[in-house]
């Protein structure tokens, strides 16, 4: 439900609301590809050297640089492990989603 | 976490000049700028595209439009009503990538001449994958490279139509497995070699092409920025590793990118137009030291689409794959200008 | 009424079709021209190059290396916010084909001179309409030419009809190849400042609200407002994209109506309404519907069957596309017998307008008596005997009061 001059548009749209030329209104951020993962990686943050890599190499840009830390975002993470693969210190372990041993 | 939204859109104020600075510094740009390609888009998980995609950014300069193919990247990033792109995007079809970039660039040029561009530089990319590239786009950018276009041309090889289901392609390697040249009791994958597309954009007499994988990403922010600043067609071909297609770990994307560097598999170059071919990085180490250079096998150790290359009854097929990528390799070695006498 | 630029203050010269369409884009102020030459459109490109050449136009020409190319780039360009043109015909529109779906799905204004002429196989360079009507169906508006003066006017009033805010679809311009393309004529065209004017300068572009910026915005590749031009869609919008299309299609007939109106106040020029050219259909029994530069020599027969006291009529179709059934209705209701021609057929079916005038008469309490005449195709003459002896069949068939043989062809040999 999105808010246009007071009145809401309900979701799927008729075709007189939407944009011209069909162009996509939405961002793709509102779409959380973080329930796709099997696996969650977990940084240890006492381990991380602060080299950036998994920042540069996440292909979900989940991997979020705040100055001082690492940190996941996980509402995009997809579990694919690219950055505990490249770690050059195995700061980061891919543990199972909901519990569960590796 | 940071104040500001880190998955903003790039805003080009009309009427301020822009020349971003390269952005080799990763802790300053993780702060400041944002990404290229929004998450939320849905490409699989380990794809190699928008880690690319990601270097790419670190490389623009200013105001950027970019025209896609019909392709993995285009459909997982558009799908309405959602869209992953920062920046001025279009899609139209699968073999016009280059004709379109040439009709934006000829478009941006006429309204700068009739004073109706608020910019003074907009950078025009054509990306498109191994299809749209090799083969059903192959004549468009011919003709985007001969008539000189300021266009940036940058393939995502990724080695088959990866997004149609796996299909074999003019980027498929030798001896590949893929759908449409599966390994069969007769034939054992693809019989035919890659397309030396890259080479093909050399003879072409551009002023830049250059070879580039995400893993080595200092290199291809380089590249990308050189690309850019090219005063004329630019090619960059880069490796995309395909998890579902080459039937690899997710995880192991970019370690699959190094090893295809270390094997000499796909070398990395650039082309100066009237200087030649200039090795860079990780190839110009393996050339001063030949020792580094891995044996192929340690390419397709990882990959279920070579698996049956590594059986015994198949030692022949292997010799041969090894010899044509020595062949390559040599080759390149003769031509670069920087390669130890 | 007397036009704002008289006669006298046009600039007359000597100009075959593919000329006169040359200097019209020439005074449009286009900005981007992507082309691949094709016989016979080939004129066009070459005039328009020399006019680059000479610094006369700021147009950036794109010298392309096919028409799929050529549309591409017209389709990027006018993505990009530039007011953009190209030329084909034949297989160059048929090579086409795929990006003309998606130039009037994207809703993206410009203009294509198709200058028509017979498909392939056997390869022919003659004139007919099959091009043109392989494209019917993907929503570009279409307009068809008698002569070259009509060639002028109209490729100026389809960047107009093109780029207004309720119409937003892609605009042809049909003139039939070496028929008009390569004859010389008399054409008159208005000073420069006149039809910028009348274009309202360079090209505007629309505006539209998306979610994501918060504001209305202008519909192109801008870097200040970034925009996603053609996404994937599945089967939760497709339909929905569609719509507007057809909407779009709606309006287009009134806008295409105005324009005419606006151009005949300055140039003193107009043909019919702008969508139906009509002579003789008053008091006609029989009438002729035909399209493009055969109109003329149906229109010469008929006046000299006229001064014989023959009750017929011709009716010359200018907008094909979107079909102007209520035009057609009203003007052929009373008649008792059509005959339409078609320079095209749809094999296994009828000529393309017969189609179109069959389903515009179906809901008529007294219809017509239709008879389809496919005439002209691979550029077969059409000279004024084989005219006569169709219209003397039209009236055989009034009399008789029913159709025998309802397809058939004009000029063919056996």
């Amino acid at each position: 439900m999105i808010k246009s001059e007071k009145r809401v548009i309900k979701e799927p749209r008729r075709w007189y609301e939407l944009p011209l030329s069909a162009l996509p209104y939405k961002l793709s951020t509102e779409y959380k590809t973080g329930g796709w993962r099997a696996f969650r990686p977990v940084v240890d943050l006492n381990k991380c050297v602060r080299c950036m890599l998994c920042w540069l190499f996440c292909p979900e840009n989940a991997i979020i640089w705040d100055g001082k830390d690492i940190k996941v975002n996980y509402d995009y993470c997809k579990g694919c492990g690219i950055c505990a693969n490249e770690c050059p210190v195995k700061a980061i372990n891919m543990v199972p989603e909901g519990g569960g041993s590796s | 976490m940071s104040k500001v939204n880190p998955y903003r859109l790039w805003v080009f104020e009309p009427g301020k000049r822009y020349n971003l600075p390269i952005g080799l510094n990763l802790k300053k740009e993780a702060l400041e700028r944002p990404p290229l390609l929004l998450p939320g888009h849905r490409l699989c998980a380990g794809c190699a595209i928008p880690i690319f995609l990601k270097e790419l950014g670190l490389a623009l300069r200013g105001p950027t439009i970019i025209a896609n193919a019909t392709g993995c990247l285009e459909v997982a990033s558009t799908i309405f009503p959602y869209t992953s792109w920062a920046v001025p995007w279009i899609h139209v079809a699968f073999e016009n990538a280059a004709a379109v970039a040439s009709g934006i660039e000829s478009a941006i040029k006429a309204l700068k001449k009739s004073g109706r561009l608020p910019y003074d530089n907009v950078d025009i990319i054509a990306i498109a994958g191994d299809g749209g590239t090799y083969d059903i786009g192959f004549q468009a950018l011919s003709g985007m490279a001969e008539r000189g276009h300021k266009v940036l041309y940058i393939l995502y090889d990724n080695e088959a139509y990866m997004n149609t289901g796996i299909q074999r392609s003019g980027g498929t390697p030798q001896y590949a497995w893929t759908t449409t040249s599966p390994v069969g009791r007769v034939i054992p994958g693809k019989p035919q070699p890659k397309k030396p597309i890259a080479d093909i954009m050399v003879a072409h007499r551009i002023p830049y092409v250059a070879t580039v994988t995400p893993a080595h990403w200092a290199d291809a922010i380089r590249k990308f920025r050189k690309g850019l600043e090219t005063k004329g067609p630019a090619f960059i071909h880069v490796l995309s590793p395909c998890d579902r297609g080459w039937r690899f770990a997710e995880s192991k994307t970019i370690e699959i990118c190094k090893r295809a560097v270390d094997t000499c598999y796909f070398p990395l170059w650039e082309y100066i137009d009237g200087k030649g071919y200039i090795l860079t990085d990780r190839s110009l180490q393996i050339a001063r030291n030949p020792r580094l250079k891995q044996p192929v096998e340690k390419f397709l150790e990882l990959q279920g689409r070579f698996r049956h290359l590594l059986k015994p009854e198949n030692r022949d097929l292997l010799r041969r794959l090894q010899e044509y990528v020595d062949a390559v390799w040599e080759d390149l070695l003769s031509r670069a200008i920087n390669a130890p006498k | 009424m007397s036009p704002k630029v008289p006669i006298e203050k046009q600039i007359r010269m000597a100009l075959n079709g593919d000329e006169a369409v040359a200097y019209a884009v020439k005074q449009s102020l286009v900005d981007v021209v992507a082309a691949y030459p094709i016989t016979p459109q080939t004129i066009i490109v070459e005039k328009f190059s020399e006019f680059v050449a000479n610094g006369e136009v700021h147009t950036e020409f794109v010298p392309v290396e096919s028409e799929h190319s050529a549309l591409s780039a017209i389709v990027g360009a006018a993505a990009a916010g530039a007011r953009a043109f190209t030329a084909t015909a034949s297989q160059g529109l048929a090579l086409m084909w795929e990006i003309l779906y998606i130039a009037s799905a994207l809703r993206l204004p410009m203009v294509l001179a198709i200058v028509n002429r017979a498909l392939s196989a056997p390869i022919n360079i003659h004139c007919d309409h099959s091009d043109a009507m392989g494209m019917r169906d993907a929503g570009w508006i279409q307009l068809f030419v008698e002569n070259s003066q009509e060639a002028y006017d109209t490729t100026i009033q389809a960047f107009k009809i093109s780029e207004d805010p309720n119409v937003l679809l892609p605009v042809t311009v049909n003139l039939d190849g070496f028929v008009l393309s390569h004859t010389l004529e008399d054409v008159h065209m208005l000073p420069d400042e006149v039809v910028h004017e009348f274009l309202g300068g360079y090209r505007r572009v629309s505006k539209t609200y998306v979610d994501y910026l918060g504001k209305e915005i202008e519909v192109k590749l801008d870097p200040a407002n970034p925009l996603t031009f053609g996404p994937l869609d599945l089967y939760d919008y497709y339909f929905e994209h569609k719509i507007p299309q057809v909407e779009a299609m709606k309006k287009a007939k009134d806008v295409v109506k105005r324009v005419h109106e606006e151009w005949y106040e300055l140039s003193g020029r107009r043909y019919g309404d702008g969508v139906l050219d009509a002579y003789g259909v008053e008091d006609a029994d029989v009438v002729v519907t035909v399209l493009g530069s055969t109109a003329g020599t149906v229109r010469y027969v008929a006046k000299k069957l006229r001064s014989k006291g023959l009750k017929v009529g011709v009716v010359r179709i200018r907008l094909f596309r979107p079909f102007p059934f209520e035009e057609i209705r009203k003007i052929l209701k009373g008649v008792k017998v059509v005959g339409v021609m078609d320079r095209a057929i749809s094999f296994g079916s009828y000529g393309p307008s017969f189609l179109e005038i069959s389903a515009a008469l179906y809901d008529l309490k007294n219809r017509p008596l239709l008879v389809n005449y496919v005439y002209g195709l691979g550029g077969r003459d059409v000279p004024p005997v084989l005219i006569e002896r169709m219209y003397q069949e039209l009236i055989g068939i009034a009399k008789e009061g029913e159709v025998k043989e309802v397809l058939r062809f004009l000029g063919v040999r056996g």
